[in-house]
């Protein structure tokens, strides 16, 4: 009888040797003439054990890790194939706690399938919702949609029901729909894994949500920096037309839905909704000023229905199971689960899919173990490079839209970078203000000179340059930049700056009397403040 | 424009054939330029007028598109390429270290191309490898956790490969 062994195929994998293991196990099969397949599947997202080899046996999926290359004849001498102990023996996968707690919805198959197998899918519930949606209607999966409480995933956490009514109700012709995978935040990665992990299931969520709003073209705006998701959405994309889930006549219904990749080209700022359109319409990646919304004036001038890959993968299981499902899940006005990404310095980094609400301290200890360095924790930045620094005394703040607002902080795409008390907060603060000069569209002013006098202003605080008067121009600055900024990269650089002020005053030669414009929630008081300090 | 970062070999039929494959797409001119950037390694200033032509666009308007972009390339890049993140998550794992360990080793800053034409360093920001910082991209293949001495590793290897073909 055939053996499977499961190897994961997952860039991240591969960068710590997945391809090598690989061709150690097949070299090591075909010497003892063995009958065994390889399957490269997703990565699960534990990254701390990659590459981890999987063997199905009778008991289950027994998993190995982390293995290298070199590791692989070990394995077979313990006879791993029939699941044997040894040292890199982590049982099996589905009851490794840091798996088994988690709420894998829209990760069900991630590192579970051969993310490019049609019928993998399929036998793991895939296409359900497809199925479902054409039973029930356009009307009712907008209200499916609508009822699951689903906030989009990307970063802004707009309702996502709202946007497809939208999109739905504006009569124009044709109308798109665009899958926004230009994941560009630092300590994310839940959209390349759905990407190369699950790409059907984000074909099957596109789907839906054109066959839902009208549309009848889509676009996969993904970034260049993503070979590897590239490689499995091509393969899977072509699989859906070639098996009539893409096309002119989808399932025999009459209804057609074309879908293609545009790669971006190393822009940051394509990540914004407009500047994505530009892009795909062959531009700069300028912003665009709203409105009009681009669910009423999008691509090409016409209605396009703009998500995450996140989003998009996430309905085709709140469709099949139903929007109470999803709603009943999260707390607030922030429901359903969401994939946080540990990242950054972490002792057991990776994807956790868990109900919205769950605290910043259970990631980062609960599931991350703590530091990779073993030194304390110092920082941790919340939602991407625009997003807020927290400190190590203020992680029981739940991770929902409206507990890290309430900190001045953003959600985000649910990146969570940890930092040790190495750390330089004045340095983070001044690349804040450098990415955002590096990565401006130039369009508007706040952001284009704004963010290069932020680096200016924060050099002369550190190096003692009339530090008074210099902290009331970055004050001004980031009170500039947060409210006349015509999209988030502007208006958020001032989180990152503001946060790493407010609690690490220090690290800028500042007492905490000296930041005290700085309120609770991030925002600024104009009046009077940095005067009455201890700088000189 | 000097012609000395690539004039010379330069093939302008190749132009003509991806323009005829692509000129045809909505907001064909990404399409285009990323395919002259890939067969190529970068977007030759002569190619410019000739993709302006094709598409219907201004060279003004080809330009803004080619230098808004970081992965658009003007000059032709080294052998291989070497991209070193330098977002938050590998800097929070010793990244800036590392792009000080990697300028050092190859005598060479970001954004230039070493004397014997084998590396071009380039920044990158973010790799979506961020759960195993920090991270580097050496001609097609992606590195996690990546130390002074690992990359010291990496590079032999690739240098090695080259010396051998």
């Amino acid at each position: 009888m055939t053996t499977v062994v499961y190897v994961p195929r997952d860039s991240s994998a591969v960068s710590l040797g997945a391809d090598a293991v690989a061709e150690a196990i097949r070299k090591e099969v075909q010497s003892r003439k063995l009958d065994v397949k390889i399957v490269r599947n997703g990565s699960r997202g534990m990254f701390s054990h990659e590459s981890m080899v999987e063997v199905a046996t009778k008991g289950g999926r027994i998993a190995y890790g982390p293995v290298a290359a070199g590791d692989v004849a070990s394995l077979f001498g313990a006879n791993f194939l029939d699941g044997r102990e040894h040292v890199l023996r982590l049982g099996i996968a589905d009851e490794i706690p840091w798996l088994k707690s988690q709420t894998r919805l829209t990760f069900a198959r991630a590192g579970v399938t051969d993310p490019v197998s049609l019928d993998d899918f399929i036998a793991h519930r895939g296409y359900l919702g497809l199925e479902r949606a054409l039973e029930i209607g356009a009307d009712a999966v907008i209200a499916e949609v609508t009822k699951s409480g689903l906030r989009g995933r990307g970063g802004a956490g707009f309702p996502t029901g709202i946007k497809w009514k939208t999109a739905a109700d504006t009569p124009a012709m044709p109308k798109y729909v665009v899958c926004n995978a230009d994941e560009g935040d630092s300590g994310t990665f839940s959209d390349r894994m759905i990407m190369e992990g699950d790409p059907f299931v984000l074909i099957e969520g596109m789907t839906i949500a054109a066959l839902a709003v009208g549309a009848t073209q889509g676009y996969i705006y993904l970034r260049s920096e993503y070979p590897h998701a590239r490689g499995a959405l091509t393969e899977a994309i072509a699989t859906a037309y070639s098996t009539g889930y893409l096309g002119a006549n989808i399932l025999g219904t009459g209804k057609s839905f074309e879908l293609e990749i545009r790669l971006g080209a190393g822009a940051y700022i394509c990540g914004e909704e407009t500047a994505m359109l530009e892009s795909i319409e062959g531009r700069r990646g300028m912003v665009r000023f709203k409105p009009p919304i681009p669910a009423l004036e999008g691509l090409f001038g016409k209605p396009t229905l703009i998500n995450n890959v996140v989003s998009f993968a996430t309905v085709p299981i709140l469709i099949e199971r139903g929007g109470e499902f999803f709603r009943d899940l999260g707390v607030g006005n922030s429901r359903g689960t969401m994939p946080f990404q540990l990242a950054g310095n972490a002792k057991r980094p990776g994807l956790i899919e868990a109900p919205i609400g769950v605290t910043l301290r259970e990631i980062i200890y609960g599931y991350g173990g703590g530091t990779a360095s073993g030194r304390p924790v110092r920082a941790v930045q919340v939602g991407g490079p625009l997003g807020a620094y927290f400190t190590e005394s203020m992680l029981d703040v739940a991770l929902d839209f409206e507990s890290i607002a309430a900190h001045g902080g953003i959600l985000g795409h649910g990146g969570i970078v940890v930092f040790d008390d190495t750390v330089d907060m004045a340095r983070m603060a001044r690349y804040a203000m450098e990415f955002c000069a590096i990565e401006s569209c130039g369009k508007c002013t706040p952001c284009r000179i704004g963010s290069i006098r932020g680096t200016e202003v924060i050099d002369d605080i550190v190096n003692r340059r009339r530090p008074r008067e210099n902290l009331e121009v970055l004050r001004d600055l980031c009170d500039t930049m947060k409210f006349s900024s015509l999209c988030a990269l502007g208006g958020l650089t001032p989180l990152p700056v503001l946060s790493a002020l407010k609690y690490f005053p220090e690290d800028f030669g500042l007492a905490a009397s000296d930041v005290e414009f700085i309120g609770a929630d991030l925002t600024i008081s104009t009046s009077g403040a940095g005067s009455s300090n201890a700088i000189a | 424009m000097s012609s000395r970062n690539g004039g010379a070999g330069f093939d302008t039929r190749m132009i003509d054939e991806v323009v005829a494959e692509l000129a045809d797409k909505p907001g064909a001119l990404m399409l285009v330029l990323h395919a002259v950037n890939d067969r190529a390694g970068y977007v030759p200033a002569e190619a410019v007028p000739a993709i302006a032509r094709a598409l219907n666009l201004s060279r003004a308007e080809v330009h803004g598109v080619i230098s808004f972009y970081h992965d658009f390339r003007t000059k032709k890049p080294g052998r291989k390429i070497i991209r070193v993140c330098r977002a938050e998550s590998c800097q929070a794992m010793g990244a800036v270290a590392l792009a000080d360990h990697i300028q050092a080793r190859l005598g060479i800053e970001f954004g230039q191309t070493s004397g014997n034409g084998d590396f071009t360093l380039e920044p990158v920001y973010c790799l979506g490898n961020c759960a195993c910082s920090p991270a580097i991209v050496v001609g097609e293949d992606l590195y996690g956790r990546v130390t002074p001495q690992r990359f010291d590793e990496i590079l032999s290897s690739a240098t090695s490969s080259r010396s051998s073909r």
